[in-house]
């Protein structure tokens, strides 16, 4: 068995037949530019609305502008109050969430076909028309403002921010998303008024629908949800360099375990060498139980439950990111057998065999994003964000396929370093 | 995102209802059972070609003999070292060479194991999972360094964070005498004297086709994957040995407090457990009401808690109610209210309580009754979207003694619903002396 095992595996070069998933481009009456995936075979629709800005944009005396405005998104549109407006929601089977990122911010809808007309008028009514009511507002400030508390004792909150903090000290990224007690308690309704106005544009709009519907109707739709938003002025980015200070830091807490966060600049996604670090980031952190660092610091030594690395591109800074979770007494170990296997990487690169290994599992896994109609509806929105083209669904394998292992060496050499490692560790190590 | 503010209340409150995704008529399910007693449920779904293949044991942490607590988890991790004809440590990497990925959770009742990967590739799956069923290979050097990490994972999970340890106070408060009260990845001083004899024990006991599930869901017909499971799980022998069935809680007679107290705590709040019955093929109608009566009370912000305490009253910044309907044995029905600042727990306590009486006395209107059920059915028709969630409906409630019909009966059941069917369940359940209730403040001193 198991030789035959091992050959299933050495056999599989190309990967699995893809999904066929035919992506339409359609453009609205009012002239709106929507990726859509027809799939008749559930009666649901998923919408997936991105609209470019985000906390980044917030100004600097206003930190945690943009969470709590869009906090306040589902609480009253219209002539619906905050009480009224969920119940509307249930009564026609309309799931509408917001999510709010550096970059962006993010609206999930997901409609039955029977009731899509009534929802789409409620989405479009929710989007232009917030109330930010009296009620709501100061529930959801305090609602904030407990989470900024509880943020304090939480290490891998700590963890994230003060890594955050110390790579941006200037910039809107090094600031907590939620803002701090004193700018929360200080936002207006005339400060949440002016958020929405200028974050929900169509001209900062992406849009993505996968479900029961056909192009003709995703546009007449698209139309009615935009039809009261401004055009509003494209958020272009400033592209950041990235310098976080290297070498440890370390913020006492009173915790059983240490938590880890390790980064340094990465990669641009428009750069070449992009897909081949892409490629040899699987093998050293990204691959789960096939990677290095799970091999070296969780099966080997058992120092953690998890340890991972990825590569991550904002649109105004591209970083490398590690992190790890271990007992106070081993995280110094921990780190440095983290050190040890990126400067290995960096030194030495991958093997072929390494190589061979993550092109399988990377064109081979790739359809397994696809098995849902909302999953394709991200993915859809994710290629448009960062410009990779319609057609980079039925291109991508084939770019991970390219790769050379000349080209991933060098994509390791050039970007790991591991003296560059700005690391934060929260909680009460020893030795470091 | 605002869901992820009480991470500590809403880490507890996942699903109100016993079955909360049920595939319709256009995902064909088909279930048999092998010769030797294993059950088979396919799920077809042709949207893509990829399928999820699981394997659920009836097994969970609640089967664990006492002093051993966290063994069913640890298995769990062992399972992934290598049998006698995977080599030591290649089970995962052998799934991601052929472009699938794996995993395994445990629970009280159950124990799973899954790939996902493309249909072309069932049969290499099922090849190894039908191995390890029966051959695992786990030496005293896994169970050395997996030791470590379950311990560094329960650090992760429990230890670092004072509002897991307080949820795991609390059921250890509500349960008398059942093994719910246990932690699913165990108590630390337990975990650490875990042994390579206590690992083999268990998996020879419980690891037998007879007490387990085979789930394939996705581009797959019946047919291949009955063809299949008879060539690679057929052959294996069956225990003959059921789960025993476990040690129950006696008469609750009196009502427990708890109060916790940790230096890391920014968020007071209140939590109260019931001791509930949970979902029974006999009396379905029991476990609906409940349903319906965690989600007019506490899911959303038109429910009564929100309503009440957190718009009109002002007294709570955030509030919720679940029901876990899926257990093999009694289950526990939840609720929270972080108080507002100005307010005390107290207050907070008092207006769940008035809230709950006012529904003892008066029920739920025909409108909440309604909206309920609609929200359910939406979400039942929604959860059809995600393959792997459907392939998990019918996995958990197989291997806590339900069956498909069940799962799919479940739709009517919730129709069959009625306000005084949730008036009555609340008066017949939400009794104190079934319940713990327990504060969670920094000090002792509310602020």
């Amino acid at each position: 068995m198991l030789r035959s095992i091992v050959a299933a595996s050495t056999l599989l070069v190309a990967g699995p037949a893809l999904a066929e998933i035919d992506i339409q481009n359609v453009t609205s009456p009012a002239g709106h530019k929507i990726w859509l995936v027809e799939e008749p075979s559930i009666p649901i629709v998923s919408i997936e609305i991105a609209f470019r800005g985000g906390h980044r944009t917030d100004p600097a005396d206003k930190a945690g502008l943009t969470n709590f405005t869009f906090g306040m998104m589902n609480e009253g549109a219209g002539d619906l109050d905050a009480v009224a407006w969920s119940k509307r929601a249930d009564d026609i089977s309309a799931r509408i969430g917001f999510d709010n990122r550096l970059d962006r911010v993010e609206v999930s809808a997901r409609f039955l076909v029977e009731t899509l007309e009534e929802s789409t008028d409620f989405l479009a009514m929710t989007l232009s028309k917030p109330r930010f009511d009296a009620e709501p507002m100061e529930r959801v400030r305090r609602q904030i403002l407990s989470g900024i508390r509880q943020a304090e004792t939480d290490p891998s909150e700590i963890a994230s921010q003060t890594w955050w903090s110390r790579a941006f000290p200037d910039h809107p990224y090094g600031r907590d998303r939620s803002g701090t007690a004193e700018s929360v308690s200080a936002l207006t309704v005339a400060d949440l008024q002016e958020a929405h106005g200028r974050l929900m544009t169509t001209a900062n709009a992406y849009i993505a629908i996968v479900g029961a519907i056909d192009a003709a109707k995703a546009g007449e739709i698209i139309d009615r949800i935009f039809a009261e938003l401004p055009k509003g002025e494209v958020f272009a980015p400033n592209t950041l360099a990235v310098a976080p200070p290297p070498g440890v830091f370390v913020v006492e807490q009173d915790v059983p375990q240490s938590v880890a966060i390790l980064g340094h600049a990465g990669i641009e996604r428009d750069d070449p060498d992009f897909i081949p670090a892409y490629v040899m980031n699987y093998i050293l952190g990204g691959g789960g139980f096939s990677s290095r660092l799970t091999e070296e610091v969780r099966e080997k030594r058992g120092l953690a439950y998890s340890v991972y690395a990825y590569l991550s591109v904002y649109e105004e800074a591209a970083l490398y990111m590690a992190g790890v979770q271990t007992a106070n007494e081993r995280v110094a170990e921990s780190i440095d057998v983290i050190k040890e296997e990126w400067a290995r990487m960096a030194a030495e690169g991958l093997t072929q065999e390494d190589l061979d290994k993550a092109k399988t599992y990377l064109t081979g896994s790739f359809p397994l994003r696809f098995d849902s109609n909302s999953k394709i509806a991200n993915y859809l929105l994710f290629v448009q964000l960062a410009d990779l083209g319609i057609d980079y669904i039925n291109t991508r394998n084939s770019l991970i396929e390219a790769v050379t292992l000349e080209q991933a060496k060098r994509a390791a050499a050039r970007i790991l370093d591991p003296d560059a490692l700005s690391i934060v560790v929260v909680g009460k190590p020893v030795g470091l | 995102m605002l869901r992820t503010l009480f991470r500590a209340a809403l880490r507890a409150a996942l699903p109100v209802a016993a079955f909360p995704a049920i595939a319709l008529a256009e995902q064909p399910v088909t279930s048999f059972t092998l010769d030797n007693g294993m059950d088979v449920v396919v799920i077809e779904d042709n949207r893509a070609p990829v399928v999820t293949h699981m394997v659920w044991y009836r097994v969970g942490s609640a089967d664990e003999p006492r002093g051993v607590s966290g063994i069913a988890h640890f298995l769990e991790h062992l399972m992934f070292k290598g049998t006698d004809e995977i080599p030591d440590g290649a089970f995962s990497k052998i799934i991601a060479a052929n472009g699938g990925q794996d995993n395994a959770f445990t629970s009280y009742d159950y124990t799973g194991y899954f790939q996902k990967i493309a249909a072309d590739r069932l049969e290499l799956v099922m090849k190894m999972e039908s191995d390890r069923m029966v051959d695992a290979v786990i030496t005293e050097d896994h169970v050395r360094t997996e030791r470590d990490v379950i311990i560094e994972e329960r650090n992760s999970r429990t230890d670092n964070s004072p509002d897991a340890l307080f949820a795991e106070q609390m059921r250890a408060a509500l349960y008398l005498n059942h093994a719910y009260s246990v932690p699913i990845i165990g108590w630390r001083h337990e975990m650490e004297e875990l042994s390579l004899d206590d690992v083999m024990t268990f998996y020879q006991r419980y690891y037998a086709p007879d007490n387990a599930i085979l789930v394939v869901a996705g581009d797959v017909t019946p047919d291949q994957v009955r063809t299949l499971a008879d060539k690679y799980y057929g052959p294996l022998k069956p225990s003959g040995h059921p789960p025993d069935a476990r040690p129950q809680e006696p008469p609750q007679l009196a009502p427990r407090r708890i109060s916790m107290q940790d230096e890391r705590v920014r968020q007071d709040y209140v939590m109260r457990f019931y001791l509930v019955p949970a979902y029974d093929p006999e009396n379905p109608g029991e476990a609906a009401a409940l349903s319906v009566l965690s989600s007019i009370l506490g899911d959303g912000l038109a429910s009564r808690f929100s309503q009440s305490l957190q718009v009109d009253q002002k007294i709570a910044i955030g509030t919720g109610a679940w029901y876990y309907a899926q257990s093999r044995d009694d289950t526990s029905f939840g609720m929270y209210a972080v108080p507002a600042e100005g307010f005390t727990l107290a207050d907070a306590e008092a207006a769940l309580d008035a809230e709950l009486a006012k529904m003892v006395a008066e029920g739920p209107t025909q409108e909440e009754v309604d909206r309920v059920k609609r929200v359910m059915r939406a979400s039942r028709i929604f959860a059809q979207d995600s393959i792997s969630s459907q392939a998990r409906l019918y996995g958990a409630a197989l291997s806590m003694g339900f069956s498909v019909e069940d799962v799919q009966g479940w739709d009517d059941v919730i129709a069959a619903v009625t306000p005084e069917d949730v008036r009555a369940a609340a008066e017949k359940h939400l009794i104190m002396n079934h319940s713990v209730t327990g504060e969670l403040t920094r000090n002792g001193e509310e602020g």
